[in-house]
C-alpha cells in the first residue's frame, strides 16, 4: 500500500518535472494536480502550499554543482513573486537541496547557494525578506531515492514551503 | 606542552622496538603471536580471562600486523606469568611472541598480569600488573594490554583504547533518522551508546585531538548550526550561533578552537571558513573568495589547514596558513576532490575524490605529490584517521533505487597500505565515523 502511493507520487513528479522542463506552465498544473489530488481529493485552498504547488509550481531544479537560476527556474520564480503579492501574509521558507554524488559538506554549501539564489531572485521581485527564509538540506532529503541521473536532476533543487 | 604531548604520542618510537614498521614498505607480512589462555581459579575469572582474550586476539589480528598461532597447535598449556616458558616448544609452532596472563580477585577488585615473550630471543620483553575496581573496565583492559603489546612489537603507537563516534541511520533514505553514537573502536555492541535521540538530523561528528570532546553539526528547530558535546558532562552547547548556516567543524591541534565553514547572509550565503575560538568565542574570518570554501582541516603542528574549494570551477584542495594566507592548491589529478583530512602524523593528507563515476579515497603528501588511491566504489565518504595515523575509516554507501531499497551505508576500517579493509560492525546503519585520541 505504502510501496503504491510512494510509485504514485514519484510518477506524479516525474510528470512535473517533464511538464516543466518541457512545456509552459499549463502542462505543470496538470501533471501537479495529478499527485495531489491523489492525496487531497478536495478543493484547494487559496494561498496554501497545495494551491502554490498546483496553481504556479513550488520548486525550480538546478543544473550539476550550479546554483544559478535557469530560464526555466526564473519564469517559475516570477510566478511564485506574483502568487505571494496575491498573498500578503503567506511566509515562505525556501529548501536548497543537491544530489548525492558531492560530498555531504559540499552539498551542504551548495544547497545554501541554491537556496539563497531562489530567496534573493524573490527578494528582488519584491517580496519582503521578512516573510522569508532559506535553509540548506545539502544532500539529506532527496526527493527521489535512486542513484542515477533521473533522480539527481529532480534532488538538485529549491524549493518554496508554505510556513504559516 | 599539550602540542608536546602530543608530537610525543604520534611520534614516539620505542628506541628497542622489535620490528620496524613503516607504511612506505607496502603490504607487512603479520606477525605470529601465540596467546595462551588467560587463567582464572574462578568461574568469574575464567570469564573475565576468555573476554580479554578473545579482546586481545580480535585487536592484533584486525590491526593486519599479527596473527595469532591456532591454538590446537600449542605444545605447553601452563600459566606463564610466573613460570618461564618453554621457549622451544613456541618455536616450533612458529610463534614469534607469547602473551600468557592471569586474573585474579583482590581486596581491591580484578587483577590482571600479563608477560610478554620474545620466543626467538628467550627472554621476557614486558610485563604488566594492573587491578580495576570492576568488571564494567574488563573491555578497556582488554584494549589496553592490546595497545601494550601492539606498541612493544610494532613500535607504533597503539589505538586499540579508543572510541568512534559516528552517525547511526535508520529509516527511509529521504527522510532518515540520524542519531550521534559511539562505540568502541571494534565496534563491540556491548560498548555501543546513542548520543542523540533522532529529533534532530545530525551530521559530522569529530573529537577533539586531546579530549572527550566532539564537534559536529545538528539541525535544532530546523536551524543548522555547529554544535559541541562534552561526553564527560553530557553538555551541549551551539559554538555557531550566527545568522547563516555552519558546518564542517573540526578542532584545532590544541582542541581550544573550531575551524568551521560559515555560510553569511550578508556574503551571498556563500561558505568561508572561520576559526572560532572556545575560550572567548571571538571568531576570525580565514578565506575571502567567491567559491565555497568548505571542509577545514588542520596539520597537526596548527600551521596549516587544508581545505575544499571550488573557487577554480571544480572542487579541489588547497592548503593556506593557520591565518588564510599562502593559498596553494595542492589536488593535482583530474576529478572532483573533497574531505581532505591531515594525518595526526602529519605527513599525509586524506580525501575522497569522485572521478569516472566512482568515488575514491586516497593519500597525497601534504603538498599533493604521491597521490595514492587506497579504495575505489561507488560512493565513498568521510576519511578519518587511526589517532597512531596507519589507519583510515570511511564510511561505503550502497546504490539505491526508485523504489526505495538499497543505498545501505557500513563504516569500513582500511590499513593506509590498502590492505586488511574490514566492516566495523554498527547495530544500524552508519556514517560519518570520526577516531578519538587514546583515552
Amino acid at each position: 500500500m505504502l510501496k503504491k502511493l510512494f510509485m504514485l507520487i514519484v510518477a506524479g513528479f516525474f510528470l512535473a518535472s517533464c511538464a516543466t522542463t518541457k512545456t509552459e506552465e499549463g502542462g505543470n498544473v496538470d501533471a501537479a494536480s495529478t499527485s495531489s489530488s491523489s492525496s487531497s481529493g478536495g478543493e484547494i485552498t487559496a494561498g496554501t502550499q497545495e494551491d502554490l504547488i498546483v496553481n504556479v509550481g513550488d520548486r525550480v531544479f538546478f543544473e550539476f554543482d550550479s546554483s544559478e537560476l535557469t530560464v526555466d527556474a526564473q519564469a517559475t520564480l516570477d510566478a511564485q513573486a506574483a502568487w505571494l503579492m496575491q498573498y500578503p501574509d503567506t511566509n515562505i521558507t525556501v529548501e536548497g537541496h543537491a544530489d548525492e554524488r558531492g560530498t555531504r559538506e559540499y552539498n551542504l554549501a551548495l544547497g545554501d547557494k541554491r537556496a539563497f539564489s531562489v530567496y534573493s531572485y524573490l527578494a528582488q521581485a519584491g517580496i519582503d525578506t521578512n516573510r522569508m527564509e532559506y535553509v540548506s538540506w545539502g544532500k539529506e532529503r532527496p526527493e527521489v531515492i535512486g542513484s542515477d541521473e533521473t533522480a539527481y536532476s529532480q534532488n538538485r533543487r529549491g524549493v518554496t514551503l508554505v510556513s504559516n | 606542552m599539550i602540542r608536546k604531548i602530543l608530537v610525543i604520542l604520534f611520534f614516539s618510537f620505542s628506541a628497542n622496538a622489535a620490528l620496524d614498521v613503516t607504511i612506505s614498505q607496502g603490504k607487512v607480512e603479520p606477525t605470529p603471536i601465540a596467546i595462551t589462555q588467560i587463567f582464572g581459579a574462578d568461574s568469574d575469572t575464567a570469564r573475565y580471562g576468555n573476554t580479554l582474550r578473545q579482546i586481545i586476539n580480535n585487536n592484533l589480528t584486525n590491526s593486519g600486523l599479527f596473527y595469532t598461532v591456532n591454538e590446537d597447535l600449542y605444545i605447553q598449556s601452563d600459566n606463564l606469568v610466573e613460570k618461564v616458558p618453554r621457549f622451544e616448544d613456541w618455536k616450533l609452532i612458529k610463534a614469534q611472541f607469547l602473551l600468557s596472563a592471569d586474573v585474579s580477585k583482590t581486596d581491591k577488585g580484578i587483577r590482571l598480569r600479563m608477560r610478554l615473550y620474545d620466543v626467538f630471543n628467550g627472554k621476557e620483553i614486558e610485563k604488566l600488573q594492573l587491578t580495576i575496581p570492576d568488571e564494567n573496565l574488563i573491555r578497556r583492559v582488554g584494549h589496553t594490554v592490546s595497545d601494550i603489546v601492539y606498541e612493544r612489537i610494532t613500535g607504533e603507537t597503539g589505538y586499540f583504547d579508543t572510541r568512534i563516534v559516528y552517525v547511526s541511520e535508520i529509516g527511509p533514505l529521504d527522510q532518515r533518522v540520524k542519531r550521534l553514537a559511539i562505540m568502541d573502536q571494534d565496534g563491540h555492541l556491548d560498548s555501543h551508546q546513542f548520543l542523540t535521540d533522532g529529533k534532530n538530523l545530525v551530521l559530522t561528528p569529530r573529537f577533539a585531538p586531546n579530549n572527550q570532546i566532539i564537534t559536529y553539526m545538528e539541525y535544532k528547530n530546523n536551524l543548522p548550526r555547529v554544535y559541541i558535546y562534552n561526553l564527560k558532562t553530557g553538555e551541549r552547547e551551539i559554538v555557531g550561533d550566527f545568522p547563516g548556516m555552519t558546518f564542517a567543524p573540526r578542532f584545532s591541534p590544541d582542541s581550544q578552537s573550531v575551524v568551521m565553514s560559515f555560510s553569511d547572509p550578508d556574503n551571498a550565503a556563500n561558505s568561508e571558513i572561520y576559526l572560532m575560538d572556545l575560550n572567548t568565542r571571538s571568531r576570525s574570518r580565514l578565506t575571502n573568495d567567491s567559491g565555497i570554501d568548505t571542509s577545514p582541516s588542520f596539520s597537526p603542528n596548527g600551521e596549516k589547514i587544508v581545505f575544499n574549494s571550488d573557487r577554480g570551477g571544480s572542487p579541489q584542495l588547497f592548503v593556506m596558513d593557520k591565518n588564510g594566507d599562502n593559498i596553494k592548491r595542492i589536488s593535482k589529478g583530474r576529478g572532483v576532490y573533497g574531505n581532505p583530512v591531515w594525518s595526526p602524523r602529519g605527513d599525509l593528507i586524506a580525501f575522497t575524490k569522485l572521478t569516472q563515476g566512482n568515488f575514491h579515497i586516497g593519500v597525497m603528501d601534504t603538498n599533493g605529490n604521491n597521490e595514492r588511491v587506497i579504495v575505489r566504489d561507488f560512493s565513498l565518504e568521510s576519511p578519518a584517521w587511526s589517532p597512531n595515523g596507519r589507519y583510515l575509516i570511511f564510511h561505503r554507501q550502497k546504490r539505491s533505487n526508485l523504489d526505495g531499497t538499497g543505498g545501505e551505508v557500513t563504516i569500513h576500517f582500511i590499513d593506509i597500505t590498502g590492505y586488511n579493509e574490514m566492516v566495523i560492525p554498527t547495530p544500524r546503519d552508519g556514517s560519518d565515523p570520526a577516531w578519538s585520541p587514546l583515552l
